[in-house]
């Protein structure tokens, strides 16, 4: 197990990759922690498979340096890593038996048969599979087969990380939860470092302990899913994490004074001045609606009720405006206004986060 | 219950039947119907039983052919799946390369047989033919015409040059099909290539690879017009395949009654052991996946 650190890495599936654009993967500096559970969450295309498979050295970086501990593994082979890779297909090997498809690793590994036999068992019970160790693999199901191809990562106790690359794909809604579960149980288990990658963000943020957002070949953000909820460091980290999405507006600041359309908001904090594209998030949590007074005037156009909340659709002007209300509260279309909570408004500049003079947030 | 009964239906099979007849079925029934009887030529049949079916089966000439045969087909076959098989692994699988492998692998397949046979024939020729002549300039006692040994290994070289091809389309086509994931997780799982192709590539090719010997199979048993324009069966008789045989009794010597009795249990032998492999393969697939 060890601490992975990426220094300048960056991927290009082209030869001569001339534009920034050209890169799947732009240049990153990261660090994972050892044990830890993360999650690689990101639109599809974002780069997350790409980082995935330069972990596992089935991919060669084509620029910056890559370390396990203090060790640099960037041009090491795959089977020199020592990395288990589960992938989104279950693959299982169709001629073997369950308990010869667990033991695979370890047998091509050259340990010893008693303890391949130890390990393969203590593995089978917590996938649930002891008891059809000697069925042959190709007849079971999809589910069946993706507890096997997991087992196979985890099988190995000296491996210095799990990658899970979207590994819940094929799977059944009903059985992903009981997957989902037991691979926390089974982190908890081995604590082996393991990098899930995803694009739903209930499964990221339900899995790990850290998530790691990427859009566009570059990680906006590493943080617990609570710190990605509450400041989110990119407007895409606020509109991709959350249901709906943080409302981005078009803005201007001045000192603490925010001015959406033609409506100024006094804001928290000051912000020296700032240039290029200037927005303003807040999440649909943190809006209240009221019949007669607020900070800014809305129409609401739709009321959704989803069972413990509602989701509220309104307007000002020609900005779409999401909010989100307890299920406890009646709301009609007589509410006209919209007071914004300044504890959770956030300035962004050209999509990334801008700190107030004088300290953070909180 | 009360069906209608509407025979209307007959005529939509009828097309299907008619086409079926005039393929099959009656070609079939006229060496059928020749098995049975003996003629004398001027179109005067008469009733024999089975007579020449018995004859056939105690024929040493049969017996002969069939040996050639199975021989010939034995020796192909242990040649061409694994030849094949080693050469679809070993080619490139995607890009301008892939694409330029593949036609030239195809091209001895659209070659008819008999071209086939006279390219080899010239090919062997100690006078004119490349081959023939630099064995012959390496000292090699080398002549198809004369020396059983070389007539075998040259028309086993051309079945082989002519057929394999067959094997890696197919075999390539089985390999295309395995998903990348297969060979990162055998990667990780540190497989030897040898377990990469006895775990991954052989167990996923099972299904081609069952047409492929198949069809090898079935053709190499009814081959004839290489090894016919080769050797025309010679030296003596050593060349003398099943259908070579066949032929010489039905049209050179102009026995139709044995040379159709010949030819049913030729079709017989072809269509049993088909179907006994075809069987015994698929099983071992279903036993797989209980």
């Amino acid at each position: 197990m060890a601490k992975i650190t990426f220094k300048n890495l960056a991927h290009s599936y082209l030869a001569h990759p001339k534009s920034p654009n050209d890169y799947a993967l732009k240049k990153t500096n990261l660090t994972l922690e050892d044990g830890v559970a993360y999650s690689l969450l990101g639109p599809s295309g974002c780069g997350k498979t790409t980082l995935l498979n330069i972990i596992s050295g089935l991919l060669m970086a084509s620029e910056g340096k890559i370390y396990f501990d203090d060790k640099d593994v960037t041009f090491l082979d795959t089977v020199d890593r020592n990395i288990a890779q589960v992938f989104q297909f279950p693959v299982v090997y169709d001629t073997m038996s369950v308990r010869k498809n667990l033991a695979f690793p370890l047998k091509n590994r050259g340990e010893d048969s008693a303890y391949i036999k130890k390990r393969v068992e203590v593995i089978a019970k917590s996938i649930g599979m002891e008891d059809i160790l000697d069925k042959k693999a190709s007849g079971l199901t999809a589910d069946a087969k993706q507890k096997i191809s997991l087992g196979r990562g985890m099988v190995r106790e000296d491996v210095n990380a799990i990658l899970l690359d979207e590994p819940l794909t094929v799977i059944d809604p009903h059985v992903k939860w009981e997957l989902r579960l037991q691979l926390k149980v089974l982190h908890k288990e081995f604590s082996h470092t393991m990098i899930f990658v995803t694009h739903d963000q209930t499964e990221a943020l339900t899995f790990s302990d850290q998530v790691v957002v990427m859009n566009d070949g570059v990680v906006v953000q590493i943080g617990s899913p609570e710190e990605l909820f509450e400041k989110p460091a990119h407007t895409f980290v606020g509109f991709f994490i959350g249901s709906p999405g943080m409302n981005i507006f078009k803005a201007d600041v001045m000192h603490d004074i925010a001015t959406i359309g033609n409506v100024k908001l006094k804001l928290k904090s000051s912000y020296k001045k700032l240039t290029g594209k200037i927005e303003l998030g807040i999440r649909p949590e943190y809006i209240k609606l009221s019949e007669d007074s607020g900070d800014i005037k809305i129409e609401i156009t739709r009321i959704e009720d989803i069972g413990y909340h509602k989701i509220v659709r309104a307007k000002h002007q020609d900005m779409n405006i999401n909010i989100i209300v307890p299920e406890d509260i009646k709301i009609t279309k007589d509410f006209k206004y919209a007071s914004f909570d300044t504890n959770h408004i956030f300035i962004y500049q050209d999509g990334w986060l801008v700190e107030p003079m004088g300290g953070s947030h909180e | 219950m009360n069906k209608t009964l509407n025979q209307k239906a007959w005529f939509l099979v009828l097309p299907a039947f008619l086409l079926v007849a005039f393929t099959a079925v009656i070609p079939l029934m006229t060496v059928i119907n020749y098995s049975v009887q003996d003629t004398f030529g001027h179109n005067v049949f008469s009733w024999v039983g089975l007579e020449w079916f018995y004859e056939i089966i105690h024929s040493s000439r049969m017996h002969e052919s069939l040996g050639r045969q199975a021989l010939f087909t034995t020796i192909i076959l242990l040649i061409e799946v694994p030849l094949g098989i080693f050469i679809a692994l070993n080619m490139p699988k995607k890009g301008f390369w892939a694409s330029f492998s593949l036609v030239i692998i195809s091209l001895p397949m659209l070659i008819p047989g008999n071209v086939v046979g006279t390219i080899w024939q010239i090919f062997g020729r100690k006078d004119i033919g490349l081959l023939g002549h630099t064995l012959a300039g390496l000292g090699i006692n080398y002549n198809y015409a004369e020396n059983i040994l070389s007539a075998w290994i040259t028309i086993i070289t051309m079945d082989v040059w002519h057929w394999t091809s067959l094997v890696v389309l197919l075999c390539y086509a089985g390999l295309q099909s395995i998903p990348d994931a297969y060979y990162q997780a055998a990667k990780i799982d540190q497989a030897s290539r040898w377990s990469i192709f006895w775990y991954i590539e052989l167990p996923k090719m099972r299904g081609v690879l069952l047409i492929a010997i198949l069809l090898r199979f079935m053709d190499s048993f009814m081959i004839y017009s290489e090894p016919f324009v080769l050797t025309g069966g010679g030296p003596g008789n050593s060349t003398t395949f099943l259908s070579i045989d066949l032929v010489n009794m039905a049209l050179g010597q102009f026995d139709l009654g044995p040379a159709s009795a010949y030819s049913l249990m030729y079709f017989l032998v072809v269509l049993l052991v088909s179907w006994v492999f075809f069987t015994v393969m698929t099983s071992i697939d279903k036993k797989g996946d209980v």
